[in-house]
């Protein structure tokens, strides 16, 4: 058996609608990740005792269950409970789910980090708490969460793949579709690796030129 | 403005952290126009009495007024404590300014952009207008120069004096400040000193927690002697300073400060 090109030339166009369903799907869960992320973080921290702790249960369930099995509960189980959603919608709301916990916890670990009497300061000034969150909390902590970000960013990249067990048409299911029709499964493997490599690698050196551009702020007392 | 009507009136105050109540009951009132160092060995509950009056703790009991205004809580018809809707507790507090020990200047701003924050987030100044007034500011504590430095870019003091700044430009009527030469090298202090005793030649209220008892007897009008959650002493820097002490004094004297400062006196 020989390492054949032509077999992925030939079926290029759906091995880039995969790639480009795995982008998106990626890039829309990785943002609504990291909206309902802070939104949950914001909550934990100023919703009261209550709402703390039953977001708290959340992100332990989502950080403790294998991604696999959130979203085979939600695509399997989610017509028992009156959700019936097709595969792509399914996925996203799977990821982005998923992803918002992993997101809380590292916008919860820089709001701590960020000193109370900066804090204070902005409310003897008046700020609303809002606007201390905008103007203050974020922007200090902003090189703090950056790292850990694009770390989860990575990870839900291959995640994506998870989603070709509910049939999504993402790159894994393209390829791994074509590598059995025509038994070449070292170079559809091959190729997939190499589409998820190139993404990651991508995301790595954005995240890195984003850290270099915010570091001019770090002028830490 | 009515003279009689005191800066601040606080009466009855009590402030408890869990089951330990750490003020017992403070009385106290400041006049307008004068400066009050608050002294007091460790742990007697300066910090937290500065805290209070700033709002950034709420008292357990008692009242605190500011110019006549009650601050967060007034004093309901049936003589019980009612909490103020939070549009008046913000308006009353405006008034103060509060400088801390760690300064608590915002480090992804500039000393400009720390003094302008609050003129444009809290009054919607424009941010050429705020930036007009925040170099004003800086002017008035001798770091016009400075305004496009970082707060890491600053010594202790300059960072200090920033922090002085930008609670002036809110126009406050009153300001408080804890300690606010006791991070800094001794040879920075003086520059920190020098601002406030400016802002007091220029008629400021001000309540001050120090350790600078060069600076309490020079420029205090009133010395508020404080010692395990209780006013221990209050009176003119003459009378708190002055022959015969009280025992206390005297050993605060001894254990807080350097010999040479208490001979200043
Ligand atoms: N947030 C807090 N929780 C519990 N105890 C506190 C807190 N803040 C201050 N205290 C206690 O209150 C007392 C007075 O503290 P503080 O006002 O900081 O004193 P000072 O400023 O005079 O040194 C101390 O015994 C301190 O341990
Ligand atoms: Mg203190």
């Amino acid at each position: 058996m020989s390492f054949d090109l032509s077999i992925i030339w030939q079926n290029l166009p759906d091995i880039l609608a995969g790639f480009w369903t795995t982008c998106w799907l990626w890039a829309v869960s990785t943002a609504g990740g990291i909206v309902l992320g802070f939104l949950v973080a914001v909550a934990r921290r100023y919703g009261g005792r209550l709402i703390a702790s039953v977001l708290g249960v959340y992100v332990a369930i989502m950080r403790g269950t294998p991604f696999l099995v959130q979203i085979f509960l939600l695509y399997y189980g989610g017509p028992f409970i009156g959700i019936s959603l097709t595969e792509t919608p399914t996925g996203l709301i799977g990821l982005v789910i998923y992803g918002a916990a992993y997101f809380s916890e590292v916008f919860r670990a820089g709001f701590e980090a960020v000193p109370v009497g900066h804090i204070e300061a902005a409310e003897c000034v008046g700020l609303t708490r809002w606007q201390t969150v905008r103007r203050i909390l974020l922007p200090e902590m902003a090189l703090l969460v950056l790292p850990p970000s694009v770390n989860i960013a990575v990870i839900l990249i291959k995640e994506t793949a998870v989603l070709s067990t509910i049939t999504v048409p993402e790159l894994t299911m393209v390829t791994s579709v074509i590598g059995s029709q025509y038994y070449a499964f070292v170079e559809a493997l091959t190729l997939l690796a190499l589409f998820y490599w190139f993404l990651v690698e991508v995301t790595g050196r954005a995240g890195r030129w984003a850290e270099a551009k915010l570091s001019r702020y770090r002028f830490a007392n | 403005m009515n003279s009689t009507v005191p800066a601040i009136r606080i009466s009855g105050l009590t402030k408890s952290y869990g089951e330990t109540e750490v003020l017992h009951g403070i009385d106290l009132e400041f006049a307008s126009g004068e400066v009050t160092c608050l002294i007091g060995p460790s742990g007697s509950g300066k910090s937290t009495l500065l805290r209070c009056i700033a709002f950034l703790e709420e008292a357990t009991n008692g009242l605190i007024s500011i110019e006549g205004e009650a601050l967060g809580f007034a004093m309901g018809p049936g003589g019980n404590r009612i909490r103020l809707p939070q549009a008046e507790v913000r308006a009353v507090r405006s008034r103060i300014g509060m400088v801390f020990q760690q300064f608590n200047l915002w480090p992804h701003m500039t000393a400009l952009g720390n003094v302008a924050e609050a003129l444009v987030t809290v009054r919607g100044m424009s941010r050429s207008d705020a930036e007009a007034r925040a170099t004003r500011e800086l002017e008035r504590v001798g770091l016009g120069h400075r305004a496009g430095h970082y707060p890491a870019q600053l010594s202790g003091g300059q960072q200090q004096r920033v922090a002085i700044a930008r609670a002036l430009a809110l126009d406050p009527r009153i300001m408080l400040f804890d300690e606010p030469t006791s991070s800094l090298d001794p040879e920075l202090t003086g520059e920190v000193l020098n601002v406030m005793r400016q802002l007091a030649d220029d008629g400021m209220t001000m309540l001050v927690v120090s350790h600078e008892i060069g600076f309490a007897a020079s420029v205090g009008s009133k010395i508020v002697f404080l010692d395990q959650g209780k006013v221990l002493l209050e009176g003119s820097p003459t009378e708190v300073f002055g022959k015969p002490r009280h025992p206390r004094i005297d050993q605060f004297l001894d254990t807080y400060l350097d010999r040479g400062a208490a001979t200043l006196i």
